[in-house]
């Protein structure tokens, strides 16, 4: 036991005795290990906050859109083929279990007016249960009932900018809009849910039933009305790939597709959204890691130069510490042990350095997360620099000739 | 204890070899202190390392305690000198940043032992209990030699070497470590054999070997 204190402590006293060369030694550990705990930080933080407001958009949510059109080999754009149809989302609804909502949707365009303002509005005809697939919030009135949507009720839910520009300041629930020769009462405005995908801000949603009425809806062969959405919502996040698979055998069994033709809708989950860009989030954060992880290795090549120096500097200390009776492997092992003790100490002082400067990072720019596992890493690849850069220097102390050790000035 | 026979030991210079030891034939009994003289260039230092397992004999054997040491492997000798063997220098040899305590610890170190309270009682023997905290920055020449025969001394090792230990000490700081060596010899009776340039202190010991050109010229006993 005793045979490692002594070296520790001598390798203490062999640091603070040169304070300053010590501290420029371990600098470069120091801004490298910081450097890896505060861009690994940024980077995580981002992570976090991409899964986060994925997940306000309700991560327990299951999409599926048409497929493609095929016509002479053109591939026509996304959701452009009219396969799903309202009564597929009442299959999905009836027969798929844990599902905890299902809205169909489908959208035209139309000019709305009100007094003297008028904008073009994508009118989204749905269900009750968009208000709960949708993660969507009324900030005044209500949204259109299921009464309502069942008798065709003609009226409309706004979105937040229609209502800012139709309306300007002027309490918009209970006055009636037109959507092209359509009038319809507003009888609630969504609250603002900020530029996201698919922001309903600059949309009007109203019942299916009363869009299908405007004439809004067509039907295909089979007399099915064509809608150009399914929004699901599962009971439970850990449903979402079962629910997933299993309304893609049931489309699949409505669609009647043959066992070798591919889907033709596409079913998306947050899940998988929120796996693919936290996925690509880890890389950026190992990217990062790597390009801060250079700055530790030039700092590893200085702890190698300045034990070199030493090695040279305390040639007579082996000579002494050889006639006393050490062994190579002791000489070898008070150097590593010296190498180690000063990139640990660069990466403790790293740490505390990462960790103030993603703090600062976190209050002025961006979110930031330290984790254990982060601070982990970045103190073992420090004392791996140290067992690595300081190898040579410690092999070349104890190979020293005892006599020659001791002979120099 | 000590049985030389035959040791030459040569480096190697340029193209040429430069022949230090030629032939030394020497026995050594326990317990016994020898001196060695001879003028510079003479071998001596040679010869101390030889004795001292620093370095290896060229060829010839080197018997110590009956047990030929002369073919043993570089980890095999630095235990011999860690545990049977102690160095004591001219220029005392301390580590500059351990305190005189640490110093003598270090001796121990080596031997596979770890007894602060040994290298309290070393450092009580030479006379330095209470400077045990000091550097050797804060010590006079004379202490540091007092603490570096405490290091020698404290693992009871059966060998001490001296190369000139009073060689960087006035003479009357030189008779006060050769009093301390004479009274630790005749208390332990370990063998001491020493390198001095000086016929006085050649004379606190029971033997004086001369050397000339790597070779015993002669020798006498007092």
């Amino acid at each position: 036991m005793k045979r490692w204190v002594e070296p520790i402590t001598s390798a203490w006293s062999g640091i603070l005795g040169h304070k300053l060369r010590s501290f420029l030694t371990i600098l470069g550990v120091v801004i490298g290990v910081s450097a890896v705990i505060t861009l690994m930080s940024v980077g995580k933080g981002t992570t976090s906050r991409v899964v986060s407001s994925i997940q306000s958009l309700g991560a327990n949510v299951i999409t599926i859109r048409p497929g493609f059109t095929t016509s002479g080999g053109v591939r026509g754009a996304f959701g452009s083929a009219s396969t799903l149809t309202m009564e597929d989302a009442q299959a999905i609804q009836g027969q798929i279990e844990n599902v905890l909502a299902v809205a169909p949707s489908t959208s035209r365009f139309y000019q709305a007016v009100y007094g003297s303002e008028n904008l073009n509005v994508s009118a989204v005809g749905t269900t009750v249960s968009y208000l709960q697939t949708n993660n969507i919030t009324v900030a005044e009135g209500d949204f259109f009932s299921e009464y309502e949507y069942q008798h065709n009720a003609r009226v409309v839910v706004l979105g937040s900018t229609v209502k800012e520009t139709l309306f300007g300041d002027e309490d918009a629930v209970g006055k009636t809009i037109r959507l092209g020769s359509y009038r319809l009462e507003v009888v609630g405005v969504l609250a603002a849910k900020g530029s996201s995908m698919s922001s309903p801000d600059s949309s009007v949603i109203l019942p299916l039933t009363t869009l299908q009425q405007m004439g809004g809806i067509t039907r295909n062969n089979k007399g099915y009305r064509i809608i150009s959405s399914i929004t699901v919502a599962v009971t439970d996040q850990k449903y979402s790939s079962q629910v997933k698979q299993d309304i893609t055998e049931l489309l699949r069994e409505r669609h009647e597709l043959t066992a070798d033709s591919n889907d033709d809708f596409t079913i998306t989950s947050m899940e998988d959204i929120i796996n693919q860009l936290t996925e690509v989030s880890n890389y950026m954060t190992i990217l990062l890691g790597a390009i801060a992880g250079i700055s530790l290795l030039v700092g590893g090549i200085g702890v190698m130069n300045i034990m070199l120096v030493s090695v040279i500097e305390r040639t007579r200390e082996i000579g002494i510490r050889k006639a006393l009776g050490a062994r190579e492997s002791d000489i070898w092992g008070q150097f590593l042990i010296e190498a180690v003790m000063l990139t640990f100490t660069g990466g403790i002082i790293g740490v505390g350095i990462g960790w103030g400067a993603s703090i600062m990072v976190s209050k002025m720019l961006t979110t930031t997360v330290i984790t254990a596992d982060i601070i982990a890493l970045a103190v073992s690849v420090a004392v791996a620099i140290g067992v690595f850069f300081g190898f040579y220097p410690a092999w070349q102390a104890s190979r020293l000739n005892p006599i020659e050790a001791l002979r120099h000035e | 204890m000590i049985v030389l026979e035959n040791i030459i030991k040569s480096y190697p210079m340029g193209k040429r070899e430069l022949v230090v030891l030629r032939g030394i034939d020497l026995k050594v009994e326990k317990g016994e202190m020898v001196a060695i003289m001879g003028p510079s260039g003479s071998g001596k230092t040679t010869l101390l390392n030889v004795l001292g397992c620093l370095d290896k004999p060229t060829s010839g054997k080197y018997f110590f305690d009956g047990r030929e040491v002369s073919n043993l492997g570089r980890g095999e000798l630095a235990d011999l000198r860690g545990k049977k063997i102690g160095f004591i220098f001219q220029t005392f040899n301390l580590l500059p940043q351990l305190s005189a305590l640490a110093n003598v610890e270090l001796g121990l170190r080596y031997a596979g032992k770890s007894d602060s309270k040994a290298a309290m009682e070393a450092l009580e023997k030479v006379g330095l209990a209470d400077r045990a905290k000091h550097l050797p920055s804060e010590l006079s020449g004379g202490e540091q030699q007092r603490v570096a025969i405490a290091r020698a001394f404290v693992k009871k090792a059966p060998l001490m070497l001296a190369d000139e230990p009073t060689g960087n000490l006035d003479s009357r700081t030189g008779a006060e470590i050769m009093s301390i060596l004479t009274s630790l010899h005749s208390e332990y009776g370990m063998t001491m054999i020493m390198i001095t340039h000086d016929s006085r202190i050649a004379n606190y010991c029971q033997r004086i070997i001369h050397i000339e050109d790597g070779q015993i010229k002669s020798e006498e006993r007092i």
